[in-house]
């Protein structure tokens, strides 16, 4: 394990495991509120939101990451000339929190729909017959009764996104992935000590969120 | 369109028909000038120059790069299904024996695969397991493990969500009865739980299958292996190449996740089955 | 419960599929043998990793590949006594090509393989059949003379490779973009997102002799390295590596290093090298 002792390798494993944090919390603020707005796009009134809405979830949910990341960088910035930052690694880190974001914003919409689904109709039933508007239907009524059956479903997602943050080192951020293939390219005989390293700071991150957002999820549950 | 959605809203009276008229000729246009704004750029840089897309008319692209490639993603994801499948019913059924000896070992590697990224997962077992064992470690079976792991770990959680879900009173009518546990498991539990998985097993695939593009990293063959990396170093249209991939993955993905609905719905249908559970695509497992 | 019957029946699909795939990989691995020249001469075939991305010098072009990587493989065949048929294309990426010897996937390498002596704790080389260096491709109007001229620009490389870790050294005033493969740096240089794209002179000279850049990009022609590309085989395998260097010198006099030379790189105008046997590695 001495080469983890070594300064450089351990500000390798920092700065990977910063990105990944940073991508996970960006990409995770953005992803909820795109995710909400397109779940309730999914079950409004108008046709062409609901298209939109469905066209989106489609797309992404359909698509491996990695291509949606990569049309990020290529589709965005080298064709279409989007540069979200003068900065080499901003600009890398943007590019790819809107790939994340766009990806894992289907994930929210759906399980926001489905949380939609857990609500009574009755309830949907009662706020139109005291005059609420979709809008204050939604806002008022269904979504925060849907929040809370979503909680569990939020945290699977979050521990998904922070998995799939290692995927922007496809367009050269570099983060943790890129972080332990460059250790281990240069340090063959410690293959296996390397590898539980990066796995071990994953777990430690990882599997205290799933237990919280259970804990969360069981504690806010509407017990019907 | 569930019942609960179009539940939220009143038909609509005379303003709320111009309102919606509104919003959609003003989504309509905004959605419109985006793509046409998409196809100028692409223009102006020359990506919709014939070169780059005649690649594709030519049946030697598809029988040498994407057909072969397609089948690479294929076969690594069905033997991983399966394999995920047996994974998932082991240890879900292992997590809740009533065994400490059994379900805390079975809990440790439920949480540890669900935790590791698939992109270390598959690096690991390509060039770290060879180092213990002397021996190589093919490609296929780094991406199959790695998928099995990982997916099987996804499914043990969603199958225990199932199990647990069965009303307690069929287990205490199986235990009433004089079965053994494991009786009251194999022949009353899963076989009810399974039957609610399907959709979720089904929307799993989808997941599985977009997730085998991380092949790449390891030169396994797959679909973007062999369609965007070495198809577009022949051409130098990688952009146009990855397009034509993402297409491929959404048609067959879109298949899968329609056949999902339809299960789901036909479960629904029956009216037998009383446990419901959220499906796992819902929960965005993807890791590609 | 017909679904059920449908279920089984996919499931049972799956199943074969998932036999057959098994099928079709069980006889990789396990190549390599005591060493190259007996396993040549008594099975008369060989496994060789090469590149399947880079035009002419490793390049799958459909069911074959091609590129002067391949040529120089078919020459060493040859030379051990195997016909082309009997050769194994096995694709490797820079990254795995060491852990490919070492565990015998492949009985040689020829891919772009740099001599180093990190690398000769591990394997073997024979050769080099060729000494390339680092230089630049940038558009073809560039006034770009070389890394000096870079400085605060941003030059694209593969990550992880030794031209990445080059510039992270020698010239950390450049801005480095990684991709995992050099399709993607030429895409960005395409579209002008990087000035210049950075590695071996002969891989950059491969991606301009291409049709589609014909006339879009140049090498700017100055190297600031030296990459001998070597043949890599197992670390114990001496007699195999000092075997290829016979074959490698026959191949310097005898016109096939050139042949293998103008069908492939040689097609972009440049004139063949010569192979220069006084600096083939001792197989130590």
């Amino acid at each position: 394990m001495d080469i983890f002792s070594q300064p450089d390798v351990q500000q390798a494993v920092l700065t990977g495991f910063a990105w990944i944090l940073k991508l996970t919390g960006a990409s995770g603020v953005l992803a909820l509120v795109l995710g909400v707005l397109l779940a309730g796009m999914r079950v409004s009134p108008v046709p062409v939101l609901r298209g939109i809405g469905t066209t989106w979830v489609n797309t992404f949910r359909n698509t491996p990451l990695t291509l949606v990341v990569f049309f990020c960088y290529f589709g965005l910035y080298t064709t279409l000339s989007v540069e979200l930052s003068s900065d080499l690694d901003l600009n890398v880190f943007w590019l790819g929190v809107l790939g994340l974001s766009a990806y894992t914003a289907a994930f929210v919409c759906e399980a926001i729909r489905s949380g939609i689904n857990t609500v009574p109709p009755g309830q949907a039933e009662a706020a139109r017959a005291i005059g609420l508007t979709f809008g204050q239907t939604l806002r008022l009524v269904i979504l925060p009764q849907a929040g809370r059956a979503v909680v569990a479903p939020l945290g699977s997602i979050l521990i998904a996104l922070t998995k799939n943050a290692t995927i922007v080192g496809t367009i050269g951020l570099a983060e943790s992935a890129n972080a332990m293939k460059q250790l281990i390219n240069d340090n063959g005989n410690v293959v296996i000590p390397i590898f539980l390293v990066f796995a071990g700071i994953f777990v430690a991150l990882l599997v205290p969120t799933g237990y919280l957002f259970n804990w969360l999820g069981n504690r806010l549950a509407v017990r019907r | 369109m569930s019942a609960t959605s179009t539940m939220l809203y009143d038909h609509p009276g005379p303003r709320a028909r111009i309102r919606n008229r509104l919003l959609t000729v003003g989504f309509s246009l905004l959605t419109a000038a985006l793509l046409w704004y998409v196809y100028v750029q692409f223009d102006e840089k020359g990506q919709w120059a014939p070169a780059l897309w005649k690649p594709f008319l030519k049946s030697a692209t598809w029988i040498d790069f994407i057909l072969p490639g397609l089948w690479g993603t294929i076969s690594a994801a069905a033997v991983a299904m399966v394999l995920a499948l047996a994974f998932g019913v082991i240890f879900s059924v292992g997590r809740l024996s009533a065994h400490a000896a059994v379900s805390v070992p079975a809990g440790v590697v439920v949480e540890f695969c669900r935790a590791v990224p698939l992109l270390l997962m598959i690096f690991f077992l390509s060039y770290g397991v060879p180092f213990i064992t002397g021996a190589p470690f093919p490609a296929f079976w780094a991406v199959v493990i790695g998928l099995t792991l990982y997916n099987g770990s996804v499914l043990a959680e969603a199958f225990r969500a199932g199990i647990r879900a069965v009303p307690a009173g069929q287990s205490e009518a199986g235990y009433a009865l004089g079965l053994r546990k494991s009786q009251v498991m194999t022949h009353i539990l899963v076989p009810q739980a399974a039957r609610s998985m399907l959709p979720v097993i089904v929307s799993q695939l989808v997941v599985l299958l977009k997730d085998t593009a991380l092949g790449y990293i390891i030169a396994y063959p797959e679909l973007l292996q062999q369609g965007v990396n070495v198809l577009s170093a022949n051409y130098g249209n990688v952009m146009q190449a990855a397009i034509v991939v993402a297409a491929i993955y959404i048609a067959i993905n879109s298949v899968l996740t329609w056949f999902a609905g339809w299960l789901d719905r036909r479960t629904t249908r029956t009216g037998r089955t009383t446990v419901r559970i959220a499906p796992v695509q819902d929960l965005g497992t993807a890791a590609a | 419960m017909r679904i059920t019957r449908i279920v089984a029946l996919a499931a049972a699909a799956t199943l074969t599929l998932g036999g057959l795939a098994a099928c079709g990989e069980s006889n990789d691995g396990g190549a390599a043998a005591a060493g190259i020249v007996n396993k040549a001469s008594k099975d008369k075939k060989l496994v060789i990793g090469v590149k399947a991305d880079q035009p002419g010098l490793g390049l799958q072009t459909g069911a074959t590949y091609e590129g002067f990587d391949i040529e120089i493989a078919k020459i060493i065949a040859k030379g051990l006594g195997v016909e082309p048929g009997g050769i194994e294309w096995k694709t490797t990426v820079s990254l795995n090509r060491e852990p490919f010897i070492q565990q015998g996937q492949v009985d040689l390498v020829v891919a772009t393989y740099t001599i180093n002596d990190e690398r000769k704790q591990k394997v073997n080389f024979a050769g080099p059949y060729y000494v390339a260096g680092q230089d630049l491709l940038v558009a073809a109007a560039s006034t770009v003379t070389g890394p000096e001229a870079l400085s605060g620009k941003r030059v694209c490389s593969a990550t992880n490779s030794t031209p990445a870790k080059r510039i992270k050294t020698d010239y950390k005033q450049i801005q480095l973009v990684e991709f995992d493969s050099y399709s993607k740096c030429i895409n960005a240089l395409t579209g002008k997102t990087v000035e210049a794209v950075t590695t071996d002179d002969i891989i950059l000279a491969g991606y301009a002799a291409q049709e589609q850049y014909a006339g879009k990009f140049k090498v700017v022609g100055k190297t600031f390295s030296s990459e001998p590309y070597g043949i890599g085989l197992k670390k114990d395998d001496k007699a195999g590596c000092e075997k290829i260097n016979e074959i490698l010198k026959t191949a310097a006099t005898d016109g096939s290093y050139k042949a293998a030379w103008d069908t492939s790189l040689g097609k972009s105008g440049k004139a063949a090298p010569t192979l220069d046997t006084s600096k083939l590695t001792n197989c130590g």
